[in-house]
């Protein structure tokens, strides 16, 4: 029977997104582990996460799953969410600078502080915290029957710039505009939270885990 | 353009949402489920859970509902009342809770809210704060925090406290005006804007709401990024939906249901 592997390394909580990803998997279980082997049964595998990406890096590496998440992502769909999507890029300049997975070419930055309101201006904040909306760049499959300008969840400091537009598959404005949501073969990733984006996120997943690249 | 927020607050009491005034006349209003699932089909972008059971000993009923919440809601909740360590804090999320918030603990220890946010991130804790206004008349505004649901006073001044709880941790902050709380007279937007101009993180909007306007003025006039309500959702008067079209006639950017595609 297939799976659906979610990577299970300690950072964040996993609870919304396995309960999410079980409403839509129909007859594929969903595996939360960070065993390797289970992991390299899976047809397609989640790479979630949130908090800082030193961390996200340091627990990878000690749980040996770096070196086995490039590999797999050439074989299999791979869908990153949040810091699980910024630890896709070459580099993010979070915690003094951390060399990531590199499954993306492009780096992470922080927002710059936002200027001071104009009159009748929204005050904006750091972190983006809250609903955006995401406007497709380019068609994929894991847009398919998502509304252009869908609103998304997004909680975050850091963004990814990627150095190729053709990896830009949707973008959100907040202090500018920015990627929301990249893609590069095998692999796509939101910086947003389908999980807890309603029936917009739901139907995402529903498309990644029928997802055929 | 991010959008603002709308939050119903629900208080639960030993597994069951209720509502009363001030703590007092409480009757049950519900099972947490229904009351969150209404709110979601509503348009509402987060929900708050406020424990107010009294004893600690009723723990388990909380995190069983926290879970059963999280079974069937999409949409990101925070969970508060009691959070006391960080124990508490990973029981919480572990149910299900996207955030927790954090309010008496914080004033006792303030590096609690450090711990915290170091463990389990920055993103998921919420530091509420119950503020009142302390300047005697025609002194400049002036407010304290106060703990005990406005009772005891801290001696704190509530924007410097919330500057050092942002140092902290904090990655939001619930703002509550005693004053205001339960009267329907509408947020101290007054407050909300000293707190909102001074600190980098979002802000939620409470206490006082009775009307449309009110939801407005926070957003508008006290530059909030959310506004938290009870009592106008949970008596019917209005739909999270009818507060979102209100707002938006005048101008405030929130999240209404994309047209078909």
């Amino acid at each position: 029977m297939s799976a659906i592997g979610v990577i299970d390394y300690g950072m964040g909580n996993l609870h919304s997104l396995a309960k999410a990803l079980e409403r839509s998997a129909g007859s594929q279980r969903v595996e939360v582990t960070y065993d390797p082997d289970k992991l390299a049964k899976c047809e397609r595998l989640v790479l979630p996460g949130v908090g800082g990406v030193r961390a996200c890096m340091a627990e990878l590496q000690r749980l040996e799953l770096d070196a086995f998440v490039r590999e797999q992502s050439k074989t299999k769909p791979l869908l990153g969410i949040c810091l699980g999507m910024q630890v896709l890029l070459d580099h993010s300049e979070e915690n003094d600078g951390v060399d990531a997975l590199g499954l993306i070419p492009g780096r992470v930055v922080r927002f710059p502080d936002p200027p001071a309101p104009k009159p009748g201006e929204q005050r904006l904040k750091v972190p983006h915290m809250g609903w955006n909306k995401v406007h497709q760049r380019q068609p994929h499959a894991l847009w398919q029957g998502i509304p252009d300008a869908s609103w998304f969840y997004f909680v975050h400091s850091y963004y990814a710039e990627p150095t190729s537009p053709e990896h830009v598959l949707g973008e959100a404005t907040y202090t500018h505009t920015f990627a929301a949501a990249i893609g590069r073969d095998n692999v796509a990733a939101f910086q947003f939270h389908p999980e807890k984006s309603q029936q917009a996120g739901m139907m995402l997943l529903n498309n990644f885990i029928q997802w055929e690249p | 353009m991010l959008a603002k927020r709308i939050i119903p607050c629900l208080d639960i009491d030993r597994g069951r949402v209720v509502k009363g005034v001030k703590f007092r006349d409480i009757i049950d209003a519900g099972d947490p489920v229904e009351v969150a699932g209404r709110y979601d089909a509503q348009g509402a972008d987060e929900l708050v859970f406020l424990d107010i059971t009294a004893s600690h000993e009723d723990r388990p009923t909380l995190f069983a509902t926290v879970e059963q919440v999280a079974r069937q809601i999409y949409i990101p909740f925070t969970v508060g009342g009691g959070v006391r360590t960080c124990a508490d804090v990973r029981a919480l999320l572990s149910a299900g809770a996207d955030k927790v918030s954090i309010n008496t603990a914080a004033v006792i220890d303030p590096d609690f809210v450090t711990e915290a946010a170091g463990r389990y991130g920055v993103q998921c804790i919420v530091v509420a704060v119950d503020a009142k206004r302390v300047n005697k008349r025609k002194e400049p505004p002036r407010w304290e925090v106060f703990t005990h649901g406005g009772r005891k006073s801290t001696g704190l001044d509530a924007v410097e406290w919330c500057a050092t709880m942002v140092e902290k941790g904090a990655g939001e902050l619930l703002l509550t005006s005693m004053d205001r709380d339960g009267t329907k007279s509408g947020y101290d937007t007054e407050l909300l804007r000293a707190i909102s101009a001074n600190i980098p993180v979002p802000l939620i909007a409470s206490g006082g709401v009775g009307s449309l306007d009110h939801l407005y003025e926070g957003l508008a006039e006290g530059e909030a990024d959310a506004v938290l309500a009870a009592s106008i959702f949970h008596q019917g008067t209005h739909t999270v939906g009818e507060a979102k079209e209100f707002l938006a006639a005048r101008g405030i950017n929130v999240r209404l249901p994309p047209r078909a595609a």
